[in-house]
């Protein structure tokens, strides 16, 4: 019974170097995250965003950081020899 | 309320208990039992310094002032800390590699090991610090001064300054000078700061769930409360909120204390994986509160109460003692740790470099052989905690607590960051130099100083410099730079100092060139992942290792120094104690070292037992310009494979023409041997027969006459051999003559008669007639005679044909058979070649390869035409010969 080769050889390298992709983007998709306050109108006013919820979009996107960090944080960590080994093509 | 006494006993014991947590991770490091100490978790506690008590009581009065603009504080560093794969973990690699022990000794390592940098960013650093040293002092003594009775006046503040800063700067000297760690590690500081970590968080945390909970029906109502307060509405201009994200961004990577606690103090890499999004969480955690506490403190306290104070009165005010009291250790644990830290930093930047540098030039040149070393640091490491607290109070004197905390802040973080442009550059860019950190540090401090540091710190400038510019030049004024007017005044030096800053450090790059160090420097830091081992600064010199350990006795101590030196032995191989001075020995010692002093000092050190660095061009090339020099590399294998194959295919070529000529070699050696032995063999054996007698007369005409047959064939044969050997040998006498060609062909035709029996030979005698020669015909003739009994021999065709074509100086031969196929052609001409093995040529193979000589020796020549029906033989008659045609 043969299995078919997988065509990436080295999957998990692969996958680890795409990982650190995100891991680079995070912080630039972070500060979008939190320059979009940058367009609410400040002042007094109908129009005026009101803190409450400027409040709350805050911490949610912040909440949003952490858990993507915390997600990241394990695999990145891992020590690098774990990778020899490539695929199983 | 509480009695003032019984605060000061529960301060003072918690201070205690601070004390012994700190004293039982020292001995529980000592003993190597430092695992659970170097826990993330511990790592993730201690990066809290960056919230002190400006974060702790500020951050409400921040709320209560400008509603969620406190958030900008924890925003930048969430994103620095959320991103450490891009940043953080190259700052730290760096910092183990380089055993860096400051951000000055980091940009000091980066640009050549410059001091003159190391001095630069101690003094931005100093001068940044001490507001923020004499705001936590200030938070210290208005969180007292609340439990206080009545009637506090300006002495008793004072007083309690002092004697806050008294306690602190004990308790730093006691832990964080205890001994000179080669890797400037303080456990007991980090574990008794992570301690306090959890108590502020804890205690802020409390408030809140007290303010939301107990004062406030929950979240909804506190919503509810946020939308009816005064800061219900977002308030916060783009500029600010940029601007201010940014400066905290920069903050948590240049302040010295953060510096420390996440680069110096690190110990594991991996711990910033976790750090990532604990210390966002922390930050979450600690501001989580702060606008609720702040409407809520706006709603229920008197009117004019400090909001900076909320945190504090608010619960007192509602009668909770006990969580007034938590509150205030938590305010009391945040100052405290940032003091702790930042004049640990501060102490080893001044002692690294100004300290010591000060002193080993003041001792003369073999200063590093005299004196213990580590006595002289660890006194001026306690000197300049003592200084740098002092200065922080004698600041908070100066000043007065009339600031609000929060511009206290921003204006120390705005400070320190004037060391982010070269930092960056100095990771990121192998270009920046040392002239252009220089350049831009200064640029940045000056505008610093000069646009927000006096003008803001309470230390004031005149007034008609503030509104006219310096000597009445308005574009000069320090808040309105260039004459634009009404900018905020933080967005104002940031925009301005960054802008100038950076530009500094990229033209001083751009125009300066960097010294050998400062390349190789660069090139290490910029590619720290690329090098795992460091190129050695160090040639071979005069250093004698006795010395050198004398030296490293004094800075490491004597038991640290032997293993280090006894280990290398070791790993030399040399038998006793003292390893061999090898450059690779030096480059490791001086890292040791500068884990101790800082590296332009470790590097000075060994420099004046060494006597000076060398960095040769090797060392240079083998960092400076690795990818030009891979490209290089990679061009020259190219052209080296190219010219080796081109060369393998010359041999090739030549092989395969040797292994035919050897192939025809044999073949004329049967041939030959074949040719003479069949003549030989008949003459043998008619001439005995001859000799027995009894033959009758007309059979022995005719025996006679095979004999003489026989003979003349033998005398052909070695006639070519002769002919052949004579004309390569260039023994050959020509006879020129004139005559034409016509004649020429005619006495050719005329002498293979016999052979051309089948060969219809086709001329065109006008055209030779008109050819006239002037050569050894003889010779030329010869050539003809072989072309055409070639053709008589081995033309294939049918009913063979041979064409004879004369265009001025060239004549072709052209017979209408197959020719000769395309491999052969290359080896026709030599000697021997007989393309097919048939014996009925009766030649050796030996026609064309005289045609070749003759045809040299006359000047022409002869090769054989491609393209043509059947096989044709240019021969192209010398020039002599041709102009005689004309």
């Amino acid at each position: 019974m043969s299995q078919r080769p997988s065509i990436f050889l080295a999957r998990d390298t692969y996958r680890r170097r795409r990982l650190r992709d995100v891991a680079r983007v995070l912080p630039v998709a972070g500060t979008v995250l939190l320059m979009l306050p940058l367009t609410w109108s400040g002042g007094s006013g109908d129009g005026a965003q009101l803190n409450s919820t400027a409040a709350i979009y805050i911490f949610g996107a912040w909440l949003v950081l952490i858990l993507a960090a915390a997600a990241l944080a394990g695999p990145l960590s891992r020590p690098e020899t774990e990778e020899t080994g490539g695929g199983d093509g | 309320m509480l009695s003032f006494n019984l605060l000061v006993g529960i301060a003072l014991s918690y201070v205690a208990i601070l004390f012994v947590v700190a004293f039982l991770a020292e001995r529980r490091a000592e003993r190597g039992r430092d695992g659970w100490l170097r826990s993330p978790l511990i790592y993730t506690l201690s990066l809290s310094v960056y919230c002190t008590g400006w974060t702790f009581y500020g951050a409400v009065g921040y709320a209560a002032r400008s509603g969620l603009e406190y958030l900008v504080i924890y925003l930048g560093p969430t994103l620095i800390l959320v991103g450490w794969w891009a940043l953080l973990r190259k700052l730290v690699r760096v910092g183990r590699t380089q055993r860096i022990t400051s951000i000055a000794d980091l940009i000091s390592s980066r640009f050549g090991k410059s001091n003159t940098l190391g001095v630069i960013v101690t003094v931005i650093a100093v001068v940044a610090t001490t507001p923020y040293i004499a705001l936590q002092l200030q938070s210290v003594t208005l969180s007292v001064s609340v439990f206080a009775a009545q009637g506090w006046g300006e002495a008793e503040l004072q007083a309690t300054a002092f004697w806050v800063a008294v306690g602190l700067a004990l308790f730093t000297i006691l832990f964080g000078t205890r001994n000179l760690d080669v890797n400037e590690r303080h456990h007991g500081v980090v574990m008794a700061i992570a301690l306090e970590a959890v108590v502020k968080l804890f205690a802020l945390l409390a408030v809140g769930v007290f303010v939301v909970w107990q004062v406030a029906d929950g979240p909804a109502d506190v919503l509810a409360r946020i939308d009816a307060s005064s800061q219900a509405e977002w308030q916060i201009g783009p500029g600010r909120w940029a601007g201010l994200i940014f400066l905290s961004a920069a903050a948590v990577l240049c302040l010295p204390r953060m510096f420390h606690v996440m680069v110096v103090e690190n110990s594991d890499e991996r711990h910033l994986a976790t750090a990532s999004w604990a210390f966002p969480l922390y930050l979450g955690a600690m501001s989580l509160f702060v606008l609720p506490i702040a409407v809520i403190g706006l709603d229920v306290m008197p009117e004019g109460s400090n909001p900076d104070l909320f945190v504090l009165t608010l619960p007192l005010h509602l009668g909770a003692e006990g969580l007034a009291f938590f509150s205030f250790l938590g305010g009391l644990s945040s100052a405290t740790s940032m003091v702790i830290v930042a004049s640990i930093a501060l102490s080893i930047m001044v002692s690294n470099h100004i300290v010591m540098p000060i002193w080993l030039s003041s001792t003369g040149d073999r200063a590093s052989m005299s004196g213990d070393v580590r006595r002289i640091v660890i006194l001026s490491r306690r000197v300049s905690i003592a200084v740098v607290l002092s200065l922080g109070w004698l600041y908070f004197q100066l000043s007065g607590a009339r600031e609000s905390l929060a511009s206290i802040g921003l204006i120390s973080f705005a400070g320190s960051a004037q060391i982010l442009p070269p930092l960056l550059a100095g990771l990121f860019w192998r270009g920046a130099t040392r002239i252009g950190a220089g350049a831009g540090l200064g640029i940045g401090f000056a505008i610093w100083v000069y646009t927000l540091f006096l003008p803001g710190s309470g230390l004031g400038l005149p007034e008609s410099l503030m509104t006219d510019g310096p000597a009445g030049i308005g574009w000069l004024r320090p808040q309105a730079l260039f004459g634009i007017e009404g900018m905020d005044p933080v967005l104002h030096t940031v925009l301005w100092s960054m802008l100038f800053n950076t530009l500094a450090v990229f033209a001083g790059s751009v125009l300066s060139f960097p010294s050998p160090l400062e390349r190789l420097q660069g090139a290490q830091v910029v590619d720290v992942f690329a090098h795992s081992d460091s190129p050695k600064g160090w040639g071979q010199g005069t250093a004698e290792a006795e010395d050198l350990l004398v030296m490293a006795q004094r800075i490491l101590g004597s038991a640290q120094a032997h293993r280090l030196f006894e280990g290398q032995a070791r790993l030399q191989g040399t038998a006793g104690y003292l390893p061999e001075v090898t450059p690779d020995f030096l480059h490791r010692l001086e890292r040791e070292l500068a884990g101790s002093v800082g590296a332009a000092t470790a590097h000075a050190m060994i420099g004046q037992i060494q006597g000076g660095t060398s960095v040769s061009v090797e060392d240079l090339i083998a960092v400076a310009d690795e990818t030009a020099q891979m490209r290089e590399y990679s061009s020259r294998l190219e052209a080296k494979s190219a010219e080796l194959t081109l060369t393998a295919q010359k041999l090739r070529e030549a092989n395969e023409k040797l292994t035919a000529l050897s192939i025809q070699k044999d073949g004329f050696l049967s041939q030959i041997s074949h040719e003479l032995r069949t003549p030989m063999t008949s003459i043998r054996a008619f001439s005995e027969l001859l000799r027995d007698g009894g033959v009758p007369a007309d059979e022995r005409a005719r025996f006679a006459s095979i004999i003489q047959d026989e003979a003349v064939r033998l005398t052909r044969l070695l006639d070519d051999l002769l002919d052949l050997s004579v004309l390569e040998n260039g023994q050959v006498t020509l006879n020129i003559a004139g005559g034409s060609l016509v004649d020429l062909i005619d006495r050719a035709m005329a002498a293979t008669e016999r052979q051309t029996t089948g060969l219809r030979i086709i001329r065109d005698r006008d055209a030779e007639a008109g050819c006239l020669l002037e050569t050894d015909l003889d010779r030329l003739s010869q050539v003809f005679i072989n072309l055409i009994s070639n053709a008589a021999k081995y033309c294939d065709a049918a009913v063979p044909e041979l064409r004879i074509e004369v265009n001025g100086r060239t004549i072709d031969v052209i017979d209408n058979g197959s020719g000769i196929p395309k491999p052969s052609r290359r080896i026709i001409f030599e000697k021997f070649s007989r393309l097919s093995d048939h014996a009925a040529a009766g030649g050796a193979g030996l026609g064309l390869a005289i045609c070749r000589e003759i045809m040299e020796k006359l000047g022409g020549s002869i090769d054989y035409l491609p393209g043509r029906e059947g096989a044709a033989f240019r021969v192209v008659l010398p020039e002599a010969q041709a102009l005689a045609a004309e």
